[in-house]
């Protein structure tokens, strides 16, 4: 049934993929140009268009400017930690940001805000899939780390509904590799999944039973991954850069781009080699060399790769495990292929970790297994269910500044909790609540969520209402609230103030948007298949004037010909469809007798025993027309 | 454009309060439990309730499956820990224990105030020692003066709390013994007698909880 068609989408901080399930196991869903990793990377062109993934790729170091990239680590958050941000990556925030709104971020000459980005991103993976299914494909299982917290969940939610998803569920990306990886054993025990991506570091440790996947603790840092790997050589470049050669080129967009490429390329080259080189053209024509050995390069990433250390040890304590009761643990994301990584991992957990898994594709295998069971299940997956766990404590902000928890960390969702309100003053009819998400005592140290503002309790003598709120964290993990005000049985209507978050309506408003860019993007591939179509004919008028029928022609055709070729060339300089089209019909006409010539030619050629292919005409005596739309190589 | 960033969002029925959770598992109000029985049951549940396997049905069921599952979830957290569970069993017999008494939570939310709670008389004298040894180390850290002697003191007093702690909940097991015999036939002065050593027993474990939590805030762990 292709309307219950339901993906399985990792949307990572550096690469984003989309799987689906086929019979016994996950695909993952390549691109156009075959490729399954799509880099999380979106540029706007020259021409205002949206480029995503490898054709956006290029634009990183040619034109920083209108690219951005790791977008990730700007999701559900606020302009406070954007300025943390700031000083690592080359975020661009739009000059006319007021206090309070939404970060956007610059691309050109066009903002937009990190939902909207990553849309771009989802909506690249769906037209992938629908190119696959020959079909629609309008619902979605999205991976999140298991760290995430409500605001950053709800901007992957909205980013769906932008990009025309109906995201069906928020899987964490530990859960959903174990899916992938326990599909495949079909074995019982206790398994810890070691993830550390681009952006992110998530650890969880499950329970395996009969299909049943029980997370039992999990913990993480939504701030550490590869990227601060690469910000430090890039910084040590820099460094190195300024004293060695006197240049200074941290504000050279293009450069530091350029410092990047060459990084992250040592960095994959050291996974395998005892050393690598670092090398930059500088804008002055000379080169930075730097070689760095893998005992150095192994130095410098220890204190970063240290600091998933705490959060392992806590995630075993909350389990109440020790490192021996752990069966497995499984690697995931691409910096777990750095040896220094597995030494660690294995050190603490005494055992040598898993990497029989594509640590880039387990996690959307994963998402499409959760998508299958979603579904309704096929064989492979009966006996599969995913339970798990909210990864902060929710609390409510009491008298004092003080946090009281209301839903402890590590408590399997949906879980809820109830809590009962009174008034202070007579008469009063409102009452503010806000929520937080967190481990610390105080609210000032814990993330806001968000403020509800409870209305319409009946007017009463101070202390009388009972306004009971129900609290309750859905399976993606994110939090509802719902309240009745007891002695009426009133339901009280609740105004929700998100702390860093976008509202229905601004979604709604992005959601349209978006659509009439869909047209736009339509028109657009419109024109650059038209371009492609031009280029195609002109090509193929060239190997017509090789051939001996070209000297059949009378020099006023020929001349006709050239005329409607330079017409043609300028068309498709410019950007009207409608231009090129007519242009690229009149061509047609116009070389309708060489085409004609060219055939006899050909079918001549094939009676003397010539191939097709070997009279270079193009296609086979199927083709009508040797000079349209043959395949371009 | 600049939204007004305000959503109404309006609210459901809450659930009807007071859901019996070992009725939820079809368990009696007993103590003792079998917890490899347990999981079986919750994993069984879950395989019937869990939103999951709604994904496709309509709102009013998924509704139901949120609401069932959250509930689920809730109780076999609550049973599966014996604290927990001694404490909802006494919560179901209406009686809270100090710490989570509503009411003086209330007034110290009101006032501003650090709750007060109530000192076990047989630690009394302890208690008092080691509050005085607190402050004493406290005072020498706003000084910046050392006190190895001191700090090591206070280390054994932690262990030795700790080790309390742990013993305490050995004996509310035997309370949990008691507490099952009655609950087929027993006199309710009987069950209230068991009932009082349970509360005491919950309170004294909390209390020297935070003693301990205290001692770790000081010695900087």
């Amino acid at each position: 049934m292709s309307s219950d068609r339901i993906i399985g989408i990792d949307l990572g901080t550096t690469n984003s993929l989309v799987a689906f399930m086929q019979g016994e196991s996950p695909v993952v869903i390549p691109g156009e140009d075959g490729l399954n990793l799509v880099p999380s990377v979106v540029a706007l062109d020259e021409k205002g268009r949206i480029l995503v993934g490898n054709a956006a790729h290029r634009c990183l170091v040619q034109t920083p400017e209108r690219a951005v990239y790791s977008i990730k680590r700007l999701m559900g958050r606020g302009m406070e930690d954007v300025q943390q941000e700031l000083q690592l990556f080359p975020f661009r925030l739009a000059e006319d940001l007021e206090a309070g709104e939404v970060i956007r971020i610059q691309l050109g000459d066009k903002t937009f805000t990190p939902p909207e980005i990553s849309a771009f991103i989802l909506r690249q993976l769906k037209r992938n899939a629908e190119r696959f299914f020959n079909g629609p494909a309008t619902k979605a299982v999205i991976t999140v780390p298991a760290y995430f917290n409500d605001a950053q969940r709800q901007a992957t939610k909205d980013a769906g509904r932008i990009a025309g998803l109906e995201v069906l569920r928020l899987v964490n990306e530990p859960t959903a590799a174990s899916l992938a990886y326990g599909l495949d054993r079909k074995q019982n025990g206790i398994v810890a999944v070691y993830d550390l991506g681009g952006g992110t570091f998530d650890v969880s440790i499950l329970k395996l039973h009969d299909g049943i996947f029980e997370v039992i603790a999990t913990n993480g840092d939504t701030h550490l991954g590869g990227d601060d790997i690469d910000n430090l050589l890039i910084a040590i470049a820099i460094d190195d850069i300024r004293g060695d050669m006197k240049l200074e080129v941290s504000s050279h967009g293009e450069m530091v781009a350029a410092i990047r490429k060459a990084v992250i390329e040592a960095k994959i080259a050291l996974s395998s080699q005892s050393a690598a080189k670092l090398e930059v053209e500088l804008p002055d024509g000379r080169h930075y060399l730097r070689e760095i050995t893998q005992e150095q390069f192994n130095q410098l990433i220890q204190p970063i790769i240290d600091r998933t250390v705490g959060p392992c040890k806590q995630a075993l304590k909350d389990a109440g495990l020790k490192p021996d009761q752990i069966d497995e643990v499984v690697l995931v994301g691409g910096s777990t292929r750095i040896p220094k990584v597995r030494a660690l991992v294995e050190e603490l957990f005494q055992r040598r970790p898993h990497a029989d898994v594509n640590p880039d594709e387990v996690v959307a295998l994963g998402a499409a297994v959760q998508a299958n069971i979603l579904s309704g299940g096929s064989e492979a997956t009966e006996n599969m269910l995913l339970l798990d766990v909210t990864p902060l404590s929710l609390g409510i902000e009491v008298a004092g500044g003080v946090t009281d928890k209301i839903i402890l960390r590590n408590s399997t969702i949906p879980a809820s909790a109830t809590e009962h309100y009174t008034t202070q003053v007579d008469g009063q009819t409102n009452v503010a609540i806000h929520v937080l998400q967190g481990e610390r005592e105080l609210a000032k140290d814990c993330r806001s969520l968000a403020r509800f503002d409870l209305k319409g309790i009946p007017p009463m003598t101070a202390g009388m209402p009972r306004i009971e709120v129900k609290f309750l964290i859905d399976a993606n993990g994110i939090l509802h609230v719902s309240a009745r005000e007891q002695r009426s049985g009133k339901e009280s209507e609740i105004e929700v103030q998100p702390s860093y978050g976008l509202t229905d309506e601004q979604v709604e408003g992005m959601i349209l948007e978006s659509f009439d860019n869909a047209e736009e993007d339509f028109r657009q591939r419109q024109i650059i298949e038209a371009r492609t179509e031009a280029e195609t004919i002109v090509a193929a008028l060239e190997k017509g004037r090789q051939s001996p029928a070209w000297g059949v022609l009378t020099s006023d055709e020929k001349r006709q010909i050239a005329q409607l070729e330079d017409e043609l060339k300028a068309t498709v300089e410019g950007d009207g469809y409608d231009a090129i089209r007519k242009a690229i019909d009149a061509l047609n006409r116009g070389t309708m007798r060489l085409a004609e010539l060219m055939m006899d030619t050909a079918v001549n050629t094939a009676l003397k025993g010539k191939t097709m292919d070997q009279a270079d005409t193009g296609d086979g005596p199927t083709a009508p027309h040797p000079m349209a739309k043959a395949e371009f190589e | 454009m600049s939204a007004d960033p305000k959503t109404v969002i309006s609210a459901a029925k809450a659930s009807p309060a007071g859901a019996d959770y070992f009725a939820f598992f079809g368990l009696p109000l007993k103590l003792n439990l079998d917890i490899a029985l347990l999981e079986r049951e919750f994993y069984k549940l879950s395989r019937k309730l869990h939103p999951d396997l709604y994904a496709r049905a309509g709102k009013q069921e998924q509704d139901w499956s949120m609401e069932q599952t959250s509930l689920l979830n809730d109780a076999y957290r609550t049973l599966k820990d014996p604290i927990r569970r001694t404490e909802y069993l006494l919560h179901l017999g209406g009686v809270e224990l100090e710490e989570q008494s509503k009411t003086a939570t209330e007034e110290a939310r009101a006032s501003g105030a650090i709750k007060k709670q109530v000192v076990p008389p047989e630690l009394l004298e302890e208690v008092f020692e080691l509050n005085m040894q607190l402050e004493e180390l406290r005072m020498n850290k706003k000084m910046g003066e050392d006190d190895p002697a001191l700090v090591k003191e206070l280390e054994s007093q932690r262990v030795s709390l700790e080790n309390k702690h742990e013993a305490l909940l050995d004996e509310l097991k035997t309370y949990w013994t008691d507490w099952d015999k009655l609950v087929d036939g027993g006199s309710e002065e009987d069950r209230g007698r068991v009932r009082d050593q349970m509360v005491g027993l919950l309170n004294r474990r909390n209390y020297i909880r935070n003693l301990v939590r205290d001692v770790n805030e000081v010695l900087g762990d």
